[in-house]
């Protein structure tokens, strides 16, 4: 059984992703396309909330996957910390942009449905702060890998930043609780319910979740690639001006 | 460890703009809020508790890029790096330093700065404990924001935007604390919740702070 850390290795992680990136980007594809034209075109609309009820199956995802994003730098960032393999650090920097647009894209979905739906496109509601507040996180995190020359640097700095970042996004979520009563419904999935959404809707809500979670994988992946490739092109040049 | 904090706290008065720069950038804040949501008694008196907190926080924010930056451009960070001091003692003090020239200066002119404000009577006891516990906190994440950014030419601007988003509890549960005992209610549990917050980060951010020292030193 090969360990999980041998991808570690740039040469073994180029390899491996170059091999997995056309599959991953393919079912992305698919899986979006099935998903959101099931879902705008073959579901009913809303008893009450018409046809605005569709965009869920962008809002939803999205959301969805900005957070798990951030999870996803937390734990990049914690690998780099503990075992300094560079590819993760660059998994953690390039994950970040891909995070970021999709908590714009919960966003302004949600501004969009919140207009005809709640009247006014934003509400300062916990749900939605606590969006923007981690909006406000990623921009910090990309400024900080942008702002430090050193790579390894700029790596541990900002993997001490996730760190410390995601302890008070945590608490400021909960602050805000405190701070505000919601607008917002509450959890619409969860694992532990009998039936979370009506069937009709449930379904192609998966396939666009699906979707979303392949189109992170893919663009990280990529990226992470472009990143690899700058930093053996960075090396190169290094070289060539010792000569 | 007292020969650090009492270091730091001479530079700070001597040098000028220590005490001053904060409490002045305070005042001028608090003055200007009536200008821009006009002079009615009755919109200030609703909006006092989270614009002193704000005021508060902003001119804290102003120091922190001073904390490690005068160090670290004439190398005695680097000193005090080799010290027998650990640097997570040196972020502790620097934090403590700050506050003692940033936090409490804040604490004692606040009640004026209430009063221009025509923050109500019983808000008062609540506007001085909240910023007095809650200070500390500003301070701590402040150190940390700084270490971080301290190698890094012209970072005021990167570090105002690091350091604001893990400013957000603090600020939450401080200016709810006055505004619930300018209500007349009981406010002890946001302040207990302040509390709370300044304990855990004073306990634990220098640690952060250190960290990010050690990466910026190397």
């Amino acid at each position: 059984m090969a360990s999980l850390w041998e991808y570690a290795n740039p040469r073994k992680f180029m390899n491996t992703s170059a091999a997995v990136l056309p599959w991953v980007s393919a079912a992305a594809a698919l899986c979006l396309v099935v998903g959101l034209i099931w879902g705008f075109f073959f579901t009913p609309d809303d008893f009450r909330q018409g046809s605005t009820v569709k965009i869920i199956y962008l809002h939803v995802p999205a959301a969805l996957m900005a957070i798990n994003a951030w999870l996803m730098m937390l734990v990049a960032s914690l690998i780099w910390v503990i075992r300094r393999h560079h590819v993760s650090a660059l998994a953690a920097k390039a994950a970040a942009p891909v995070g970021m647009v999709f908590t714009l894209i919960a966003l302004y979905t949600g501004a969009v449905w919140g207009q005809p739906m709640w009247g006014t496109p934003w509400e300062w509601d916990p749900r939605l702060t606590s969006f923007l507040i981690l909006f406000l996180f990623y921009l910090g995190y990309m400024a900080l890998w942008e702002a430090v020359d050193n790579p390894d640097s700029a790596a541990d700095l900002t993997s001490v930043l996730c760190l410390v970042g995601s302890v008070f996004a945590i608490i400021s979520r909960y602050a805000l609780l405190f701070w505000n009563q919601g607008l917002h419904q509450g959890a619409s999935l969860s694992l532990d319910a009998e039936q979370n959404v009506a069937d009709v809707f449930w379904y192609p809500l998966l396939v666009c979740i699906a979707g979303f979670v392949f189109l992170f994988l893919a663009l990280v992946l990529y990226r992470t690639r472009t990143e690899i490739r700058a930093r053996r092109l960075k090396a190169l040049i290094a070289q060539e001006r010792m000569t | 460890m007292i020969g650090l904090l009492s270091r730091d706290l001479n530079l700070a008065i001597r040098a000028g703009g220590g005490f001053g720069l904060g409490l002045a950038f305070f005042l001028i804040f608090t003055a200007l809020v009536p200008f821009g949501v006009g002079p009615e008694t009755g919109i200030l008196r609703i909006i006092a508790p989270g614009i002193l907190w704000l005021g508060a926080l902003l001119a804290c924010l102003l120091s922190l890029d001073r904390i490690f930056q005068l160090d670290w451009e004439d190398g005695s960070l680097d000193l005090l790096a080799t010290s027998p001091l650990p640097l997570e003692g040196v972020a502790a003090i620097k934090a403590l330093a700050h506050w003692i020239t940033t936090g409490l200066p804040l604490v004692a002119l606040s009640p004026i700065l209430g009063l221009l404000l025509n923050l109500p009577g019983p808000a008062y006891p609540w506007l001085v404990a909240s910023l007095a516990i809650g200070t500390p906190a500003l301070s701590a994440i402040g150190t940390f924001g700084a270490a971080l950014t301290v190698g890094i030419k012209r970072g005021g601007l990167l570090l105002s935007l690091l350091v604001l988003p893990l400013y957000v509890p603090t600020l939450i549960f401080g200016a709810m604390a006055v505004s619930r005992g300018a209500a007349g209610l009981d406010a002890t549990t946001p302040l207990a919740m302040l509390g709370g917050i300044t304990l855990a980060t004073v306990a634990t951010l220098p640690f952060a702070a250190a960290a990010a020292l050690r990466v910026n030193l190397r």
